[in-house]
């Protein structure tokens, strides 16, 4: 089993949506960086993702890794939110024959998945359509 | 910099070799090549392998395969860039002798892949994306690539019929490839009913879980020729990086670091595409070759999908790709893949193909990539 710190150091990312905003070009590091990979800034202020966007792509996971097993199959994709950041969620509350490159999708906290019966439970956000 | 020749090359029969370790799989490999280069010495090695802690519970292969090479002390040196690993080993090989820093270096590349269960090699593979935002959501390999097929799909109406055809021809060459781990003729019609894995990606559109093993010797090409060895030298070499996480990349339909890499080898071959007889390349899925041939500037942006079903990549084509069956029927271990590419090149170049040989190859160029385009390295190579 992991050491759970790996799980608590990823919190205010997965929990709050804290990301950094460069002080000098405005990129948005989700999760935050220490180095801006835009201008090379290294001054970050902090700030909130936005919270809704529109979905870029998306596939429907029929051969799961071990923790999703008890999941599959379910869609993930990948969405570039109102403030231009683009991330990785799953996509569920769903049909999947109604997903579209395109379609608006917002970032609600839901449980992820987790690791066996004494490990760590797992939660964050995933995409669900507008 | 030296010239650098390719003097011997090595590559055993790939598959699911319950009966032989990593270290065997990898020294009958190495045996083979240094025979064929007719060397014994070796001054240095290098050996790309991926991850062979997660596959088989061993790190440390610098000892453990010069060890069993009978080449101790000889200095040893394990690269590591995910699937990218075998290519990255052969650069730095190149690197190694270009320099002057050593004459006779052994390059090989191996990945023992099924000594763990299925789910335990996806867990694997999975390690070269991001682990915390693109793993922790459920994602594996087949998942990022399928996304990138969804957004090649969508922005240049590449069809699941043309990424079908990709599997179709590399099973074509890889029936005509003694050494591949899959060597029989797939059906457009058989790839659209395989079962689905992450849609619109299936089976058959799949590079699979293989053992095996590649090597090839590289030397200065002043020494090449006084060994009346046929030479083929090496003459562009270029690697570039990008992000880790697909969703940070601009464009989702496009490998930027393939792009750069490939533009980087050309350049210092002073050769342009068109130059090229042949290719190896990255199919570790149907939509990775597609997205490759418009990378390297085979075909123009969107147009990779249109190649295929035209035939332009076929055997026969102007610009073969995947005349050894590519990552799809010769197999895909993970660590060997970029090296078994520049053994196939050089045996087209040697003229030494038989049944897939493509006649008069003079110039060859190998892409192998890691994760999803996080790292690419290509590599040009000429026939005397
Ligand atoms: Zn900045």
């Amino acid at each position: 089993m992991p050491n759970p710190a790996r799980a608590w150091r990823e919190y205010p990312q997965r929990y709050r949506l804290e990301a950094e905003k460069c002080t000098k070009c405005g990129y948005i590091a989700f999760p935050p960086r220490l180095v801006c990979p835009q201008c090379g800034n290294r001054k970050f202020a902090k700030t909130k993702l936005a919270e809704s966007g529109k979905l870029l792509t998306f596939t429907i996971i029929r051969v799961p890794p071990e923790p999703f097993e008890d999941q599959a199959p379910y869609a993930v994709g990948i969405a570039e939110l109102a403030d231009g950041v683009k991330l990785t969620a799953q996509v569920v509350d769903c049909d999947f024959a109604g997903l579209k490159v395109g379609m608006p999708v917002r970032l609600e906290f839901r449980k992820l998945y987790e690791e066996g019966e004494a490990g760590v439970i797992y939660y964050g956000y995933k995409f669900v359509p507008e | 910099m030296r010239d650098v020749a390719v003097i011997g090359i090595g590559m055993t029969k790939w598959g699911e070799l319950w009966t032989k370790s990593l270290r065997t799989i990898f020294v009958e490999s190495a045996l083979l090549a240094l025979d064929d280069a007719g060397v014994d010495k070796i001054d240095s090695m290098v050996v790309g392998c991926m991850s062979s802690g997660l596959f088989v519970g061993q790190e440390h292969l610098t000892s453990l395969l010069s060890d069993y090479l009978g080449k101790n002390p000889v200095p040893a040196a394990r690269v590591e860039s995910a699937c990218s690993s075998g290519g990255l080993a052969l650069r730095q090989g190149f690197i190694e002798v270009a320099s002057g820093m050593s004459d006779v270096v052994l390059v090989g590349g191996v990945e023992k892949m099924t000594d763990v269960t299925g789910c335990e090699a996806t867990f694997a593979l999975g390690t070269a994306a991001d682990q915390e935002y693109e793993g922790f959501h459920g994602l594996t390999f087949p998942g990022l690539y399928a996304m990138m097929a969804v957004a090649h799909m969508h922005k240049y109406g590449t069809t699941r019929e043309q990424l079908a055809l990709v599997a179709v021809k590399n099973h074509d060459n890889g029936s005509k490839n003694p050494l591949a781990q899959y060597p029989f003729k797939v059906t457009v019609e058989g790839v659209l009913q395989s079962v689905l894995v992450a849609d619109p990606l299936r089976i058959l559109d799949c590079s699979p879980i293989t053992d095996g093993a590649a090597a090839v010797v590289l030397c200065p090409a002043d020494m090449a020729k006084k060994m009346k060895k046929p030479v083929v030298r090496i003459t562009g070499c270029g690697q570039a990086t990008d992000t880790i996480a697909l969703s940070s990349r601009k464009d989702l339909a496009w490998i930027e670091s393939t792009h750069i890499a490939g533009q980087k080898a050309l350049s210092m071959a002073g050769r342009k595409i068109g130059d090229i007889d042949l290719f190896e390349v990255h199919d570790c899925f149907t939509i990775a070759e597609i997205m490759i041939t418009e990378a390297l500037g085979i075909v123009e942006k969107g147009r990779g999908g249109k190649a295929v079903e035209e035939g332009l990549t076929s055997l026969k084509g102007k610009f073969p790709v995947n005349p050894s069956g590519g990552l799809k029927a010769k197999g895909h271990p993970v660590g060997a893949t970029g090296v078994a590419q520049a053994v196939e090149v050089v045996k087209q170049l040697r003229g030494e193909a038989a049944e897939r040989q493509i006649k008069g190859a003079k110039r060859g160029l190998t892409q192998n990539m890691g994760g999803t385009g996080g790292s690419s390295v290509v590599h040009v190579f000429e026939a005397e």
